[in-house]
């Protein structure tokens, strides 16, 4: 089967191409076997990868025009010649390593961790089932990036917009009985840029390998937004 | 030389459960703490832990750390340090509180307390009825403890460095650690990192086998980095094969699993464990189950075409079941073997899974080494906690839930310890210039150009010699002959040359020295495995059928120079309790 990957390496001057490679194709083989195959015939490649089981979130690429996590993607599924490149949007370090800061500081900047203000018991603070119900389909995130660098919204503002990932930590947070910042998470998201940028176009939704689903998430926190507001 | 230099109070090297909350206890407390990591955080593997850790709080049987102890004890087929295991199961359960504390989205029980399933050596009343002490986050624990980890480092403020990859420690002349050469992945530069104080938590090295429910990046560096800065690496011929990897593909399928009633199952339709523990059955200790698996189908027992794995069987469990304890599983199996576990059974195999040796530390986390004054002298501003380290509470076999909560007990304690170490020394040492050079030099030795082997070829080469001849079963003319292998293949990988000299986001540059470290590791493994004539734990002998506890209830060290290998004894007296007198073992 016919690969076309994008190569590009700073220290050499040239411009980014795509270069074509060969694969025999096994039953079962997923994208990231056919990369690693690559790489065995060329030392050069360069991509990120490591639990190949789809939980570490490092293989995000995009594939024939979608964001996939290559270990879970099987090459069966593919048509041919299958196009693998970077990330969109994101600064190219090398080959298909892009550079992920922005979308990092995004989720730094939601406080993406528990705030609870009572005084702490000896034992669990407890949680009742259908709460922990509300947290399933929010937790499960493992930050590969596919939504956030498949929105356009992201693209137009990726300095200002958080982008799906980091608003579906925030309401992963929101969601959390236990959480007590609730008008502090909400104050933070106002304003026409952070949260309001997302025009509900569900690129993300599509994206993600996870199945998870950030626009609802960002619909939650709009209507929670308007419920604090009256 | 004009390397560029950062200073801190400590450095720790690994941002998996073990080195994160180390970090976070540091960093609450005011330390300046940097974290090297040659991945970002939440990519290192502990995300992968499945099943739980395990804590007496008795949320759903009555439960009693102590009973945790025995099993504990037990299980490591009476290698492990009692007093350390005493510590670790005494801390289990503050240490899970404050995980929940921290966010976890633990499971609930309908009272709102912390899930529990039961999981395999957990009894209540010291080897009676089956306990149920694995708190779990549904199949998803590691991720959801490791996530959280991060997320309580970023409001403390932890300073990161992420895809930078440790090259080597240094220490100077009196053997103080120093701190670390690191290499940025992205440029390809080096960098020191200078410290009062440093950690190693690099997790595992189950990259020494083809088939694995390791990551790529579980290469034990951190062990290689000891054994090459003269620190010897403790019982690691004591390696654990997980009974439920998916066959031939080796991810893994937890053994929470048969936590919530599944069953392995033989081509004739039996229950195999009944015959090899009768009373356990499939909740029996992984080195149990695991021999069972290879025996049945070394029989003939086997299933599928070519006989050579049995089946675990979940399909009885029921939907809801499956839905919401075994989420990440059904995930797994839909998309490698397009079955759902639901309906159909799972094809499963022993997989190389968990080094139960490790850096030699004391419960504190301090790195301990033979000395001037007898085996275990602390070596001083080292630390280790994790995979990587060897407390030692597993002894020759791990129980499962028990390294998540190992990583995290032992993290945290170094954590405390490298306070009080700080306080005593607070001032930097200079940094030993030679040092710097022989971990430059690690570095050089790649820059050679020509012809030669290529790492990844040889890495390939080096798996399957592991599994040929350091596998489930063992015995001395095997080992004998992958000794010999080995050393040819040592010989082979000093002289393999890359082709790419780039600098940045240069990942087949990083590979070939992860190479050298399993290389290093392997050795030390063979040597242990050839040199122990007993079968204990995880570590059985053909040739040696039977644990020998006159000659044998003592730990290796093997030490790089020379490949030599020496013992000391194990610690049998726990800090408050009776001691737990060596019985055989029975499930
Ligand atoms: C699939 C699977 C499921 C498991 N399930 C369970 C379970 O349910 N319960 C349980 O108790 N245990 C389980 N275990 C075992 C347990 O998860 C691991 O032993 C544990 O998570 C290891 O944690 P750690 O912090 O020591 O290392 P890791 O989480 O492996 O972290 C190592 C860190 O070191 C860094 N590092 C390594 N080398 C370098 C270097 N040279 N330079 C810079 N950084 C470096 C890595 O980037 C990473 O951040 C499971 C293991 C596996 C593989
Ligand atoms: S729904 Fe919103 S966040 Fe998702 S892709 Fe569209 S604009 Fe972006
Ligand atoms: S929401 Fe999905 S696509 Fe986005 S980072 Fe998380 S797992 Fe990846
Ligand atoms: S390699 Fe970990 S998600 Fe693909």
């Amino acid at each position: 089967m016919r690969l076309e990957i994008y190569r590009y390496d700073p220290e050499s001057g040239a411009a980014p191409r795509m270069q074509s490679y060969t694969v025999e194709i096994r039953p079962g083989m997923m994208l990231r076997d056919a990369l690693l195959e690559v790489k065995a015939g060329d030392e050069t490649l360069a991509f990120r990868h490591s639990c190949g089981e789809g939980v570490c979130g490092s293989d995000g690429v995009n594939v024939n025009g979608r964001n996939r996590l290559a270990c879970i993607t099987p090459m069966a599924e593919l048509r041919e010649p299958v196009q693998v490149r970077p990330l969109p949007g994101r600064p190219v370090i090398r080959d298909l390593v892009v550079d992920m800061s922005t979308f990092y500081r995004h989720y730094r900047e939601v406080k993406p961790y528990l705030e609870h203000r009572d005084p702490l018991p000896e034992q669990e603070i407890r949680q009742s089932p259908e709460e922990r119900a509300r947290l399933d389909g929010l937790y499960e995130c493992i930050l590969c990036g596919c939504c956030s660098t498949a929105c356009p919204s992201f693209w137009w503002n990726p300095e200002r917009f958080r982008g799906p990932q980091a608003l579906l930590a925030a309401w992963r947070f929101l969601a959390d009985s236990r959480d007590q910042a609730t008008a502090e998470r909400l104050e933070a998201l106002e304003g026409p840029y952070r949260l309001f940028r997302c025009h509900s176009i569900m690129n993300c939704v599509d994206a993600c390998p996870k199945g998870l689903n950030p626009t609802a998430a960002i619909a939650r926190i709009k209507a929670e937004m308007l419920k604090e507001s009256i | 030389m004009a390397l560029p230099r950062r200073r801190f109070d400590t450095l720790i090297i690994g941002a998996g459960g073990a080195g994160l909350n180390a970090a976070l206890q540091l960093a609450d407390s005011g330390a300046r703490v940097a974290v090297v990591s040659k991945v970002f955080p939440t990519r290192s593997h502990t995300v992968a832990a499945q099943g739980g850790v395990n804590a007496a709080l008795g949320n759903k049987l009555p439960d009693d750390w102590h009973w945790h102890m025995f099993d504990t004890v037990k299980g490591g087929d009476y290698l492990g340090d009692q007093d350390a295991i005493e510590f670790m199961c005494r801390e289990a359960v503050p240490t899970v509180y404050e995980l929940e504390h921290h966010g976890v989205p633990f499971s609930r029980f309908a009272d709102g307390r912390i899930y529990q399933r039961p999981f395999g050596g957990m009894t209540r009343d010291f080897g009676g009825e089956q306990a149920t002490r694995t708190c779990a986050a549904a199949d998803r624990t590691g991720h959801a403890i490791l996530h959280t980890l991060y997320q309580q480092n970023l409001r403390a403020r932890t300073h990161f460095f992420d895809e930078y990859w440790a090259v080597d420690l240094l220490r100077d002349e009196e053997g103080v650690a120093l701190g670390a050469l690191v290499l940025c992945i992205e440029t390809g530069e080096p960098l020191l990192v200078e410290a009062r104080t440093t950690l190693v938590a690099t997790g595992g090295c189950g990259q020494l086998f083809r088939t694995t429910t390791n990551a790529h990046i579980n290469t034990g560096d951190g062990m290689a980095m000891c054994l090459r800065a003269g620190i010897p690496i403790q019982d690691l011929e004591f390696f654990q094969f997980h009974p439920t990897g998916i066959a031939g593909k080796g991810m893994l399928i937890t053994e929470g699993a048969r936590g919530e009633g599944g069953y392995l199952e033989n081509k004739d339709g039996e229950r195999l464990m009944a015959r090899y523990a009768p009373h356990a059955k499939d909740l029996a200790s992984r080195d149990v189950v695991s021999r069972a698996i290879a025996v049945e189908v070394r029989e003939g027992r086997g299933c599928g075409p070519d006989g050579d794995h049995v089946l675990l069987r979940l399909d009885h469990l029921g939907e809801r079941v499956v839905a919401e304890r075994l989420p990440g599983i059904r995930d797994l199996c839909r998309t490698f073997l397009h079955l759902d576990p639901a309906r159909d059974p799972i094809p499963v195999f022993p997989t190389a899974h968990y080094a139960m040796g490790g850096i030699p530390t004391d419960r504190f986390g301090r790195v301990v080494a033979p000395a001037r004054h007898g085996p275990e002298e602390v070596v001083p501003g080292l630390y280790a906690a994790g995979e990587c380290a060897c407390v030692s509470v597993h002894g020759a076999n791990r129980l499962g839930g028990n390294s998540l909560l190992d990583i995290l007990v032992f993290g945290r304690a170094a954590g405390r310890d490298i306070l009080a170490f700080l306080e005593a020394n607070p001032h930097h040492r200079p940094t030993e210039e030679a040092a710097v050079e022989r971990a430059m030099a690690r570095l050089e030795r790649w820059e050679r150009k020509g012809e030669g082997e290529s790492p990844q070829a040889l890495r390939d080469e080096l798996q399957r010699l592991m599994e040929d001849h350091c596998g489930v079963f063992r015995d001395r003319a095997t080992m004998a002959e992958g000794l010999q292998r080995l050393e040819a293949l040592r010989a082979r990988i000093a002289e393999a040359r890359l082709q790419d000299h780039s600098r940045v986001f240069n990942t087949a540059r990083i590979e070939a020295l992860e190479l050298e470290n399993l290389a290093d590791l392997a050795l030390a493994m063979v040597t242990c495995a050839h040199a122990r004539e007993e079968s204990r734990g995880a570590h059985s002998r053909v040739d040696f059928p039977e644990r020998d506890d006159r000659n044998w209830m003592k730990h290796s060290l093997f030490f790089l120079e020379g490949a030599r290998v020496d013992y000391k004894p194990v610690r049998t007296r726990p800090l408050t309790v009776e001691s737990f007198p060596p019985k055989k073992r029975v499930y």
